[in-house]
């Protein structure tokens, strides 16, 4: 089985956001990234079947050369090989056209994406993607078995999870429940120094088009005092009469 | 040149989000000077719609689609969409419809743009406000593809009445055994209960409660106010709880009319994934605790002594004011 698994570059959860250039652009000044969270999950799974079923895993990324550091450390953590396309992922339709041609050239069986990124949350790289390329494909997905063709996943409803029979190629927008917390897994000193020989294939975009443009951030307003009560009477009563919320 | 709205329902009764993008699309139709067509999948009461400003229902009456299917459900809407040549289509936030919608961008090459919080800013060019950064901003963006799909939050824009003279037809989307190839084959799903996607009231804690043993009084106090219950990502990790109710940055957003958040300090992820909440109530022994800095309501005290007053008192309430 071959394994691609989409990442993505975020800013670290802890992180502040702040905008910059007349709030036109994310300010990444002081910013720690990482490898967003709902696709670490997906690639940790992906090392499971690395090491039970043999799979190969690749990853990809679509982003300037400052992305790879973040895709080192998915190598570090065992990614076989990995693709950068060059360029600014600022469009979902635009990267997801961009991962087709990877997909497409590259022969994959599975295809893990998050199911959203933590920055943009436009969550709709994989979806699209599955329609591009005509494969099957699960959303918000906890957990994934693949035997032989046919695949079994879980996938996260309100309210409760539902389970999904599949096959072979496919598409998943995964999330935590994929793996643990507790699976993720730090790289070693012997991981990262591996990565550092492994192949990081940067390819050119193809033509594609954009079909969205932020062209604007802002900041939430802030946030008036609390207010604080000693006794729930008070409580009750504010939320009743005040803030109309019972 | 209409708009096309999605309205979810649920074992044929339409759910409170179908009335809230329905009040979305009569929104956008009049910013455009058209109509609104909804599509719905075997529900019943068609004409509630009207009450929000729909004029037109397609009522799809197939028995494959009683259990939601993606990929089958966005083919369908997408022949909608060009039965009805509409340009622009609103969706929910829920979970199904995050799944289908990006199927629908790719079919349509459309624009697809959720966690819509407003009305368009302008419909030339389509600009519509979202959050963005898991709620820890705001994003204006533009869609620039000539059929656009709108994903409106939940209790983000609220219904709106607008009475409007309704008619229902029949609708039957050609449908092909490749639009089936991922089956359900088991629901597992919490019936009769709130759901964090659209209960009005939440009720989550964190590791202040010490255990898992001692979340009865949780769902006490949930089950007095009708709310969802949730929890904080430590509590999920450990496995006190199930990971469906963790909420925060990389586990579910919350927009309920009323947060309570009881032995939880506030975590940015947290206090990101929770924001878009109306009013925030928090308990907690720590008066340092970040929470107190985003909340409207506070009270410093222990769990385990506010909690079940709280239940007492809020019992009296209810019987009061039922």
């Amino acid at each position: 089985m071959k394994i691609l698994v989409c990442i993505s570059n975020v800013p670290d959860t802890t992180s502040k956001i702040n905008f910059t250039d007349g709030d036109t652009k994310f300010d990444s000044n002081g910013v720690q990234f990482v490898i967003n969270p709902n696709d670490e999950f997906g690639l940790t799974r992906a090392m499971w079947f690395k090491e039970k079923q043999g799979a190969t895993v690749h990853v990809a990324n679509v982003g300037l050369a400052t992305t790879e550091p973040t895709i080192r450390k998915a190598l570090a953590i065992g990614a076989d090989e990995a693709i950068r396309i060059n360029a600014e992922p600022t469009d979902g339709f635009f990267v997801a056209q961009q991962l087709a041609e990877v997909v497409k050239n590259g022969g994959y069986d599975l295809v893990i994406a998050g199911r959203e990124s933590i920055d943009y949350n436009g969550g709709m790289v994989p979806g699209i993607l599955a329609t591009l390329l005509d494969m099957n494909f699960v959303n918000t997905c906890v957990s994934l078995e693949v035997d032989g063709t046919n695949a079994t996943a879980m996938r996260e409803i309100d309210g409760g999870k539902e389970k999904i029979a599949t096959s072979l190629p496919l598409i998943i927008g995964g999330q935590k429940g994929l793996v643990e917390e507790s699976d993720l897994r730090i790289p070693n000193m012997r991981g990262i120094m591996m990565a550092r020989k492994k192949a990081l294939n940067v390819v050119e975009p193809v033509d594609a088009s954009k079909a969205t443009q932020d062209t604007k951030f802002e900041k939430p307003e802030a946030k008036g005092a609390v207010k604080l009560v000693d006794n729930v009477d008070d409580l009750i009563n504010l939320l009743h009469n005040e803030a109309k919320a019972i | 040149m209409s708009v096309l709205v999605y309205t979810e329902s649920e074992n044929g009764k339409f759910k409170k989000n179908a009335f809230e993008v329905a009040s979305y699309a009569a929104a956008v139709a009049k910013q455009m000077d058209t109509s609104v067509t909804a599509i719905s999948f075997n529900a019943s009461e068609n004409e509630s719609l009207g009450t929000y400003g729909v004029s037109k229902v397609l009522n799809v009456s197939n028995e494959n689609l009683k259990t939601f299917n993606a990929k089958a459900f966005a083919n369908a809407i997408s022949e909608a969409v060009a039965k009805e040549s509409a340009s622009v289509i609103i969706v929910s936030s829920s979970t199904d419809t995050k799944f289908l919608a990006p199927l629908m961008s790719g079919k349509l090459q459309a624009g697809y743009v959720p966690n819509v919080v407003a009305a368009p800013e302008s419909t030339s060019p389509f600009t519509v406000k979202r959050t963005a950064f898991s709620n820890k901003g705001f994003a204006q963006t533009q869609i620039n593809s000539d059929i656009k799909v709108i994903g409106v939050s939940n209790n983000a824009f609220g219904a709106h009445e607008n009475a409007t003279a309704v008619s229902v037809e029949n609708f039957s989307p050609s449908l092909s055994d490749a639009d089936f190839t991922t089956k359900s084959i088991e629901v597992d799903k919490v019936v009769g209960k709130a759901t964090i996607a659209d209960a009005d009231i939440v009720v989550s804690a964190g590791r202040g409660l010490k255990g898992p043993e001692n979340w009865g009084m949780i769902e006490e106090l949930a089950d007095v106010l009708g709310a969802a219950t949730a929890c904080s990502k430590p509590v999920s990790d450990l496995g006190w709880r199930p990971h469906g109710e963790h909420v925060g940055q990389t586990g579910k957003p919350v927009a309920s009319n009323l947060y309570i958040a009881i032995g939880i300090s506030g975590a940015i992820q947290h206090l990101a994934g929770v924001s878009s909440s109306k009013v925030k109530v928090v308990i907690n022994t720590d008066p340092e605790a970040p929470f107190f800095k985003a909340a409207d309501y506070g009270i410093v005290g222990d769990a385990f002594e506010v909690v079940p007053q709280l239940i007492e008192k809020l019992k009296e309430f209810k019987a009061q004011n039922a």
